[in-house]
Order: C-alpha cells, then structure tokens, then sequence
C-alpha cells in the first residue's frame, strides 16, 4: 500500500486531481438536491398537518357563537328547533353513536365468521372469488347503498322484519320498549343495518389479512396436538392477531360514525330521541348533510359546532384504538 | 419531460381561466331556491336560443341564495321566503316575485282515488302536530261523511333539507292553526312534532317516504304529486268551499293577492280568498341590487325575466307552475324594476 504513490506519473496525479474536483462539484450538487429534496417533503408532510390545524381551526371559530351562547350544555341539550334558534348535540350525538353500535355488534362476528371461512375452512378453490366477493362490497359507492336502503330494504324491512322482531325480541321483559312503535322500515335499527353491510367488508379483509399471516407453524403444531379448528381459531390465531383484528374494527367504526349518504336516506331524518329502535332518528353526518343549505346564524354556527363534535368523536376513537393496540403490543412483548 | 408538464399545465391553467372568463361575460349568474329551479332552467334553456345569452343557476336553497347575493357572487338572489321591507331596505336589494306554484298534500291510502278524501288547515296541522294520529279520527270522519277510513296509524313525511316547500307549507298551517303557531312556527326548516315524522330528503325524499309507508301523509310541490300520480286530499279553502289542487286553482290564489299592500312585493299568498283559490300557494322571489356594482350584468338578468314573463307562460304551465298574471308582471316593470339602475 504504502509503494502506491510512487507509481503516480504527474499528470495521472492532476488527471485525478480534476476527476476529485469533478465528483466534489457533484457531491455538492447532488448535497443541494438532497436538502431541497428533504425540505420538499418536509413540506408535503407538513401541509398535511397544517391542512389538519387549518380545519379544526376553521371549526372551532364557526362554531364559537353556538358554543359561547351555549356553553357546555349544547352537547347534552336535547333539542334542536331551528325557529326558535334553541340547539342542542345530544340527539345528532346518540343516533351516530346507537347506528353506529348497533352496526358494529352486527357487522363484526359476521366479519368474523366470514374471515374465519375464508382462512381456515374455505376449499382452495373458492377462497380467491370470495375474497374478492367481500371486498367488492367495499367499493359500492355510499349512495348506492343508501338507495338500495330505501328503495329495497325498508320496504322489506317494514313488511317482515320488523314485525317479525316486535313478535318475538318485542315481547320480552326489559327490552320490548326497544322494538316497540310504528314500522315504517326506516329509523336508527335500519341505518345500522345498513351500516353493518357497509363496514363488514372492511373489517373482514382485515381480519382475513391479518389471520393469513399467523405463522403455519404455530397453526399446524396446534392440528398436530388434535386441536378442533375452534380451538386453533380461540387460542393460537386470536391471541396472535388481536391487534390486527381490533385495528379492523376501529376502521369499521371510524367508518360507520362518519358516513353520510347511506344514513341519510335510512334513518329517517327526525330530530328526536325514541327509546325504540324502530323510531327514525338523526346522526351528526345526517343533520348536516341534511340542514346546511338553508342554515344561517346561530343554526350554521350550531352545525359547526356538530361538525367539530364528529370530529372530537374519530378523534378519541382512533386514539383509544392506537392506545389500545399499543398498550397489547407492550404486554405481548413482555409475554414472550 | 418536467418542462413540458409544467407547459402543459400552465397552458390548461391558462385554457380554463379564459374560459371561466368567457362564461362570465355571456352567462346570467343566479343562485338560491330549488323551488323554482326546474322552471328557471326551462326558461334559461329557451332564452339561450334566442339571445345567446346563459343562465348559470345554482339551486343551492334560499337562504344560500340571499348569503350569495348579500356577498355579491351572484347578479341575483332567488328565495321562497320573502325578505321584509327593511332587510331590502338595509342591504339596498329590490324584490320581486318570479312564478308561482301550488304545495299539496298527499297521502298513501288505498281504496280511494287521489281527491276523494277532504280535510281542512285545522286537521291538517292536528295531524302535523301528532295530536290526530289514526286515519279513522272522528275529525276525519266528519270532513268525509260516508266515507270508510281505516284503522290506521298515520305516519307524517316531511322534508329533512331546509326548503322553500316546508316555508310554504308552514306558512300555511301557522296561518290556520293558532296551537301550531304557538308550537312549531314556520320556516324553512322546523321541529317537527308529530311523534311518527320521518324526514326525507328533497320532494322526491318526501314522495319516495309517502309512497312507500301506507297510511303516510306528506306534502310536496304540485308537480310531484302530478308526476308521480299520489294520492292527494281536497282542501277547504278560506271561502269554505272544497278544491283541488290544480293551475286553476292556483292562478285564483293568485289573483287575491294585493300585491302593491306589501313594500317589496313580500307578499305571502296561502289561505287567501276566493271562492276557487288553492289554500297553500306560494310565489318565488327574485333579489336584485337597487345599485348593481355591475350594471350591465343586472340588465342581463332584467332581461332574461323580462322575456320570460313574456313568453314563459306555456313552459310554466308545462312544468306545473304558475306564470304571473300580466297585471302584476306590468306592475313589476312599472313600480320595482324602475327602482334599478339601468
């Protein structure tokens, strides 16, 4: 090594010299590209962010007036009575929140069940048309849904599904308040029907995704040992996709609390609280989808001030969501 | 390949701009009630023939349309709900009414043919407020003596978008019903009380709810009653006597009005009398600038309805509505549109 230099003829020296000075001045430029390149998407992220603050800001100084007129008590008043400028959250609040649960208790052991077929016990054959069957579902448009609700769905709904429900669920004690009252087909039990077709695509292909990637091993030790394909499914594949599977569901219901269209059309669009499932009802999406066109004042205010209570609702359920996961992966780590 | 892109973009950046430029020149800009819409369209359509001139419409709903105009994004403002002499005043806005239309009432009962049955404003706002809640009520029973109504719940349809229909027909019922007036009003929007509401979305929200739930009450423009053949009641009209729903009916509402009673022509025109006028009549209102900032834009609209009053009777008509009578379009010439800059 230390015999190299002596082999250096002068002008391989300063030949080499320029091709240093060239590769420097590229380096550099290239150091330019780089930063430009970094503050570029510094930029494009933080434009999200900002989009992000900008909206919330935009929210909070629409809804001020309703909030300061208000106060605390417009998210629990229930009223809302646009002639007398009296607003209240509490009904737009329970029907997003009742369809939304009622769409998910639904939506998810069905998606379940669909994953769990399509992993463990589907013939090879028919897993791929399926699969695709499922997450075709997912692409219909919200509005189609909604039409197909109204037109088709409630009609049905009305003429044997809910006095099929009044005559059996409507004649226990505790719970026959909540299937009582006229059957017209829509109302807040329709829309999270509704709902449920809706979100099962999205929580099944997750599901499905995520119970696909449990190690073969672990499944097949488990057959291996005689275990049913229930307790595979209970003790090997849940345990080590539970995340996964509880990500699905806060998708379907970050989904379900937000959609419009469909809801709209379904839940009947009554700005009441009825204590049957049957009584039409109102979500936050609903109302404003619904109301803006002819708001102004303190109405447009209060409707803001809705539009800023769904997004305080995605808010704290993708966080409880993430909190969640992150709170199962810490004690899965210290398990193993 | 990055320069021809930005080119390219920039060349459509500057394409769209001379576009929306061009349309701004040749096109009437108007926003506000749906109300009206479909007849506005159809005049616009034909004028365009004749004049080469466009209307761009946006059927946003009333109050948007007076939002707009009081922002100045639009020549005019369309409203159903009229605005008071000194809201006109203040912004400095000249109201006129533009057409007019009936709003009916309509049922899903089967076994009578749309008219058979009658009823009056007081009923009719009992059954709103939920206070009448089964078809067979002795108060129905006494409008249609003979008649056999069933024992059936009835379900009232409204609309669940502010809308110029529901201004009208509140309009109506808070003329007729003392204990409605006292407990909902009238608006564009408003609580509904009866326990079995439910809201859809648009008339045709209201006509799909009604024709689907039987024993569902609702009410909806003239034309979709007409359109979709509903079922529809006869109503008792100030004289007393029983009409149907019809032009007729409603050019006779019309022809009640005192126009010149009201300052800026914000007139309402339900339970007016006349032996054969249609209870629930309303008109249209256009909004203008007193002092346009654009003065040539304002004659352009002045214009389109200046020939549309002229020659937009037949289309009215076709469409279900009501062309103003020649009296009180002379009068709109006369008396609001010499208030206007030229």
């Amino acid at each position: 090594m230390s015999a190299l230099p002596e082999f250096s003829t002068p002008s391989f020296a300063a030949s080499a010299q320029l091709a240093d000075a060239g590769r420097l001045r590229k380096a550099r430029i290239q150091n330019v590209q780089d930063f430009l390149f970094h503050k570029i998407t510094l930029l494009f992220a933080l434009s999200v962010l900002l989009t992000l603050i900008g909206i919330l800001a935009s929210l909070v100084i629409n809804a001020w007036p309703t909030l300061h007129r208000f106060g605390p008590a417009f998210f629990y008043t229930v009223e809302w009575d646009i002639i007398r400028g009296e607003f209240g959250a509490a009904i737009a609040i329970f029907g997003t929140l009742a369809s939304a649960s009622i769409a998910l208790a639904i939506a998810v052991p069905l998606s379940f069940g669909v994953a769990l077929f399509l992993t463990e016990t589907c013939p090879v054959w028919l897993r791929r048309p399926l699969g695709t069957a499922v997450e075709l579902l997912a692409a219909v448009p919200s509005i189609i849904y909604g039409m197909f609700g109204l037109f088709i769905f409630a009609p049905l709904f009305a003429e044997y599904g809910q006095p099929a429900l009044q005559s059996t669920l409507g004649q226990m004690p505790l719970i026959a308040p909540f299937f009582g009252g006229a059957m017209n087909g829509i109302g807040i039990l329709a829309a999270g029907l509704i709902l449920s077709i809706m979100i099962l695509p999205f929580i099944a292909s997750v599901m499905r995704d995520v119970f696909e990637i449990v190690p073969p091993i672990l499944r097949e030790s488990a057959y291996g040992l005689g275990c049913t394909t229930w307790e595979v499914m209970h003790n090997i594949v849940l345990p080590f996709t539970k995340t996964g599977v509880i990500g699905g569901i806060m998708l379907g219901l970050g989904r379900a609390l937000g959609e419009t269209m469909a809801v709209t059309f379904v839940i009947g669009n009554s700005q009441r609280i009825g204590m049957s499932l049957f009584s039409p009802g109102s979500s936050i999406a609903s109302t404003l989808a619904n109301e803006f066109g002819e708001a102004d004042g303190l109405h447009l205010s209060s409707l803001f001030a809705l539009g800023l209570m769904l997004f305080f609702i995605t808010f704290v359920v993708l966080a409880a969501a993430k909190l969640l996961l992150a709170r199962m992966e810490r004690s899965q780590g210290s398990k193993t | 390949m990055m320069q021809n892109t930005i080119r390219c973009l920039l060349a459509a950046l500057g394409l769209s701009l001379a576009l929306t430029n061009g349309a701004h020149a040749a096109d009437i800009t108007g926003a506000g009630a749906t109300f009206p819409f479909p007849i506005y369209a159809k005049w616009a359509e034909e004028y365009k023939k004749v004049s080469g001139n466009g209307l761009n419409y946006q059927s946003i709903g009333s109050s948007g349309g007076i939002r707009q105009i009081r922002a100045k994004t639009v020549t005019f403002g369309a409203t159903d709900a009229p605005l008071s002499a000194e809201e006109l005043q203040k912004d400095g806005l000249v109201q006129f009414p533009a057409i007019l239309g009936g709003v009916v009432p309509v049922i899903n009962l089967e076994g009578f043919t749309p008219g058979e049955l009658r009823i009056n404003g007081e009923v009719l706002a009992e059954i709103f407020m939920g206070t009448i809640t089964q078809w067979n009520d002795k108060k129905l029973e006494a409008l249609n003596p003979g008649k056999k109504l069933p024992n059936m719940a009835i379900t009232v349809a409204h609309r669940a978008d502010g809308s110029g229909t529901t201004f009208i027909f509140t309009d109506y019922l808070n003329e007729v019903s003392p204990a409605w007036a006292k407990a909902v009003g009238k608006g564009a929007a408003v609580k509904w009380p009866a326990a079995s509401s439910v809201g859809g979305k648009g008339n045709e929200g209201v006509a799909a709810n009604v024709m689907r739930v039987k024993g569902a009450i609702g009410y909806v423009e003239y034309a979709y009653a007409k359109k979709n053949k509903m079922g529809y009641l006869t109503m008792q009209n100030r004289d007393g006597k029983f009409v149907a729903p019809d032009d007729l009916t409603f050019a006779a509402a019309a022809a009640g009005a005192d126009w010149k009673s009201v300052p800026g022509m914000g007139l309402s025109l339900v339970n007016l009398k006349g032996a054969n006028a249609w209870p629930i009549t309303g008109a249209s209102f256009i909004l203008l600038y007193a002092q346009p900032a654009n003065v040539a834009d304002s004659n352009e609209a002045l214009k389109f309805f200046d020939w549309s009053f002229k020659n937009g009777k037949k289309m009215a008509e076709d469409l279900d509505y009501v062309a103003l009578p020649d009296a009180v379009t002379k009068y709109i010439r006369e008396s609001v549109w010499t208030q206007i800059k030229r």
